[in-house]
């Protein structure tokens, strides 16, 4: 049905993104000088991969920009261009930029031309020899393989082989052949053989060998098997077999990685031979680097040994290399663990979903929960002794159900480190922009938190950074006055804390200015001018909508549609911000998310013979009341006298509509919930049925948002019931109970 | 697939017509368009919804998913009936949304072609629920404007 080129297309940028990620996490241990050899190596990788597979779709902009930007990570990875930090800045402007125009080149944007041209250009200044690698890395050349081993039975192939395009595997291997010698670089000789099933499964070889023509210069050597017999003649079966002697200084298992989706369907066998440049210094010659930034690895020994160009004349195709030094096994020893070091932490294999399986899968475990629920209900009613072997195996299926509920959740689960690497970018961008050098700090970034949840942060996260960087941290002068350190820090923090997934995001500025809000909130007429408010009251008012401090409205923020916009988000996810902030030492917004999206611990109450669920992490406590405890103030509202503390009371079947005002009798319960930090609000239901898990049904899709309902679930007996949303019912309580919500009102 | 939509074109070129499911509400014949009747369930118990218009009688559970339940009789003005068993939802599917509408009963499938159909006479804004009006045997037909009798957006926030 769909265009297979479409598809493809979309596969290449989904891997754009994650070569992306790989790119930003590279550049970051380069920053934060973590970095070893290895490291430059993954970021030029992600590139190269990028460019070549934009190349296949003729993205030019984006392989004319990855082109350059490679070609000076290429110089930097060959050790002619060391790493300072303009220049790793300008790699992490760059990846920006990449990612821009990965976006762009999906989305059929424009591109931002200028900026682009611009970074070329800096890029260039690094790198000045660049008309030489601009061909030679893209152009293949073709060649045709001197196939002169086949054998007196020959004949008996299928076909004429067409001359194969092989690429130039390296710009070294036409003009000049003396490295075909042992040379001083280390060396990994590998036997490759394809068996069928690696034709079968869609694999070329060509790419694997382009692939490792990138480690560094390779010899290849192609043979090809004659069948032995009119029988043995297998057309589908694979005679061809190569030995390629890479001159990289990476161990094998780098080759490994690069045959990684091809192992088991090939004969893969790689061994190093060991790097001679110290016994090599008279009879053998080595190139002398002049193409160093082009070659990938010369060994630091290189440089010396390059003596006598004494060049052995061989024959122009490396494919027919007779003299090929005998893979000698190399005690692995020597170098082995010096080398486990530098290779990149070992990745489980994934596989990629599409999300709308899950989505059903999670759907279906849903059924699953509601099924156990009924089931469970029924064998309750049928009075069957809780010792009998039908509840037993019923416990057992519970038991079965939650684990399956949590891992389908898992599934769903992703680390924030790709909101975070998000974020580090918006960091660069909003400090740029006014001026001032902020560094951010990330802490649990392999905190996994639901998908959905982790798209529909990044824009609070993204308004909170900028906030941070605008509002929050001083400038420069005023820091070294106050004797901080001239560059600001944020510090974005992610963990998983009782069930729920807590993300903050702090900086070390001034921290919150409350007399400067307080008069900004009285003069924007949201509070009313005579109100005493406490500190945490005036930190809530950062939240109201049309707020905004900033005297001056800048590029980034100020415009007053922020922080109210970011709590509405936040409280849509199931989250609540709340705000800490000590005056000169920072300010600290922390945002708290339920664990899934699609299920919640919820306590099943009824009121006026409706069942409802209420989340049971809004509840703070439960009480059970006599009438005296109520203490009518005026207006028809009453409060409850908690702990020495008044408590405004809100009757929850008249406050959703289903009866009407009537006198309190004994017994009935009381749950206290707090919708802000430090404010308690009585919710007045008339049982308490149950605590359970409830499967999250969306009624927005199907209905519309109903004033303080969350969403819906499925009770055992089939019936729905709501889930409440407390805070967003106090806020609309009809009785105007709360301080912040009058203000609202006013 | 295509064999399906060839039958139902060569179908509507031979006669033109539509097919309607009729239904009772209290002692008044309604259709709607069949090809926007999903299912028809026997009453369940809905869960009602705060703050929801009148004519909302609430959620049920339709395999899983949450389905609002309008009652017809409510949202068209007319008598008010509580539900009994006997009642029916219809599961109609209009655009994107889908919903139940409560009715007394089920009577019929009945076919008209355009030209049998009478737009209503422009009299009060209640009758914009009706799209069209007949004439079977005697009897009127009104054939309802689903879109209409859904709740708005604005309905429900209000």
């Amino acid at each position: 049905m769909s265009d297979p080129m479409q598809e493809i297309m979309a596969s290449f940028f989904i891997e754009c993104e994650e070569l992306h990620e790989s790119l930003v996490d590279a550049l970051q241990l380069l920053a934060d000088g973590e970095s070893d050899i290895e490291t430059i190596n993954v970021a030029f990788r992600a590139v190269h991969s990028i460019k070549g597979g934009a190349g296949a779709f003729g993205l030019d902009a984006l392989v004319d920009f990855a082109h350059q930007f490679e070609t000076v990570m290429d110089a930097c990875r060959s050790g002619t261009l060391s790493i300072d930090t303009p220049l790793n800045e300008l790699f992490l402007r760059c990846s920006d930029m990449l990612s821009d125009l990965i976006r762009c080149s999906r989305d059929g944007e424009d591109v931002d031309a200028a900026t682009s041209t611009g970074l070329i250009a800096e890029l260039s200044g690094y790198v000045p020899s660049e008309d030489e690698g601009e061909v030679e890395e893209i152009e293949f050349q073709p060649m045709v393989l001197d196939l002169g081993e086949l054998g007196p039975g020959s004949d008996a192939l299928p076909m004429d082989l067409p001359p194969l395009d092989l690429p130039s595997l390296d710009d070294s291997d036409e003009t000049e052949a003396p490295e075909l010698g042992p040379s001083d670089k280390a060396r990994l000789a590998v036997e490759f053989r394809a068996e069928g099933e690696l034709y079968e499964s869609g694999n070329e070889p060509l790419f694997l060998i382009k692939a490792l023509a990138d480690l560094g210069r390779c010899e290849t050597k192609l043979t090809l098997d004659p069948p032995k017999s009119i029988d043995d003649l297998n057309t589908l079966g694979s005679r061809l077999s190569w030995n390629i002697v890479v001159e990289t200084d990476m161990p094998p298992t780098a080759v490994h990685e690069i045959f990684e989706f091809a192992e088991g369907l090939c004969k893969l066998n790689v061994v190093a031979i060991p790097g001679s440049a110290a016994a090599l210094t008279k009879d053998v010659s080595t190139e002398v680097p002049v193409e160093a930034a082009e070659s990938s690895a010369p060994a630091p020994a290189e440089a010396q040994s390059s003596n006598t160009p004494d060049a052995p004349a061989a024959a122009p195709a490396p494919a027919s290399k007779p003299e090929e030094p005998a893979p000698i096994p190399k005690p692995a020893a020597a170098k082995a663990p010096e080398k486990a070091a530098t290779t990149p932490p070992k990745t489980s294999p994934t596989v990629r979903v599409d999300l709308e399986r899950i989505e059903r899968l999670v759907n279906l475990v849903g059924e699953l929960v509601i099924n156990q629920a009924m089931l469970s209900q029924s064998i309750a009613e049928e009075n069957i002794p809780p010792n009998s072997p039908v509840s037993a195996g019923l416990d057992e299926f519970m038991q079965l159900t939650r684990n399956i509920q949590e891992s389908v959740m898992m599934i769903r689960a992703q680390p924030v480190k790709s909101l975070f690497q998000r974020m580090s970018r918006i960091v660069r961008e909003s400090s740029a922009a006014v001026d001032k050098t902020v560094k951010l700090v990330t802490d649990g970034e392999n905190t996994e938190i639901d998908k959905t949840a982790i798209e529909r942060l990044a824009d609070p996260l993204t308004h909170m950074i900028r906030n941070a960087v605008d509002h929050g941290l001083e400038d420069a002068e005023t820091r070294i006055a106050q004797g901080k350190s001239k560059q600001g820090e944020i510090k974005l923090r992610a963990a998983h804390k009782s069930g729920r997934v807590l993300i903050e995001v702090s900086d070390d500025g001034a921290g919150i200015n409350r007399e400067k809000v307080k008069s900004k909130a009285m003069e924007k007429g949201l509070i009313p001018d005579e109100a005493i408010l406490s500190d945490s009251e005036i930190d809530q008012l950062l939240f109201l909508p049309g707020f905004s401090t900033a005297t001056e409205v800048s590029n980034l923020s100020g415009r007053g549609v922020g922080m109210d916009v970011v709590k509405t988000q936040i409280t849509s996810l199931g989250g609540r911000v709340t705000i800490e902030s000590t005056p000169g030492a920072g300010t600290t917004f922390a945002i708290s998310l339920p664990l899934t999206l699609a299920v919640l611990d919820g306590m099943v109450i009824t009121v006026a013979q409706e069942t409802l669920v209420i989340p049971l992490n809004a509840i703070v406590e439960t009480l059970s009341l006599s009438v005296d405890d109520l203490k009518p103030v005026a207006g028809g509202q009453s409060v409850l006298c908690v702990r020495e503390q008044f408590v405004p009371v809100l009757d929850l079947g008249v406050e959703l509509g289903y009866r009407e005002e009537a006198p309190m009798q004994d017994g009935t319960i009381a749950l206290l919930i707090s919708p802000e930090e430090g404010v308690l609000v009585a919710l007045l239901v008339d049982t308490i049925e149950d605590q359970r898990q409830v499967v999250i049904k969306g009624m927005q899709e199907s209905y519309g948002r109903v004033p303080g309902v969350a969403a819906a679930t499925i009770l055992g007996d089939g019936q729905i019931a709501l889930i409440l949303d407390p805070n967003d019912l106090v806020q609309n309580a009809t009785g105007d109970d709360l301080v912040i919500t009058q203000k609202k009102a006013s | 697939m295509s064999e399906l939509k060839d039958a139902q074109t060569s179908d509507s070129a031979s006669s033109t017509q539509t097919e309607y499911l009729s239904f009772r509400i209290g002692d008044s014949e309604y259709s709607v368009e069949i090809m926007s009747v999903r299912e028809i369930r026997g009453w369940t118990r809905t869960t009602s919804l705060p703050h929801a218009p009148h004519f909302v009688r609430g959620v049920i559970n339709l395999r899983g998913t949450v389905l609002p339940v309008v009652d017809l009789a409510l949202r068209l003005g007319l008598d008010a009936s509580e539900p009994e068993e006997r009642n029916v939802i219809i599961v109609v599917d209009v655009g994107t949304r889908v919903m139940g509408l409560r009715v007394d009963a089920v009577s019929d499938i009945l076919a008209f072609s355009d030209d049998q159909l009478q737009p209503p006479p422009d009299m009060t804004s209640k009758s914009r629920f009706v799209r069209a009006l007949t004439i079977l045997d005697d009897r009127m037909v009104r054939i309802l404007d689903l879109a209409a009798v859904l709740p708005s957006n604005e309905e429900i926030a209000a």
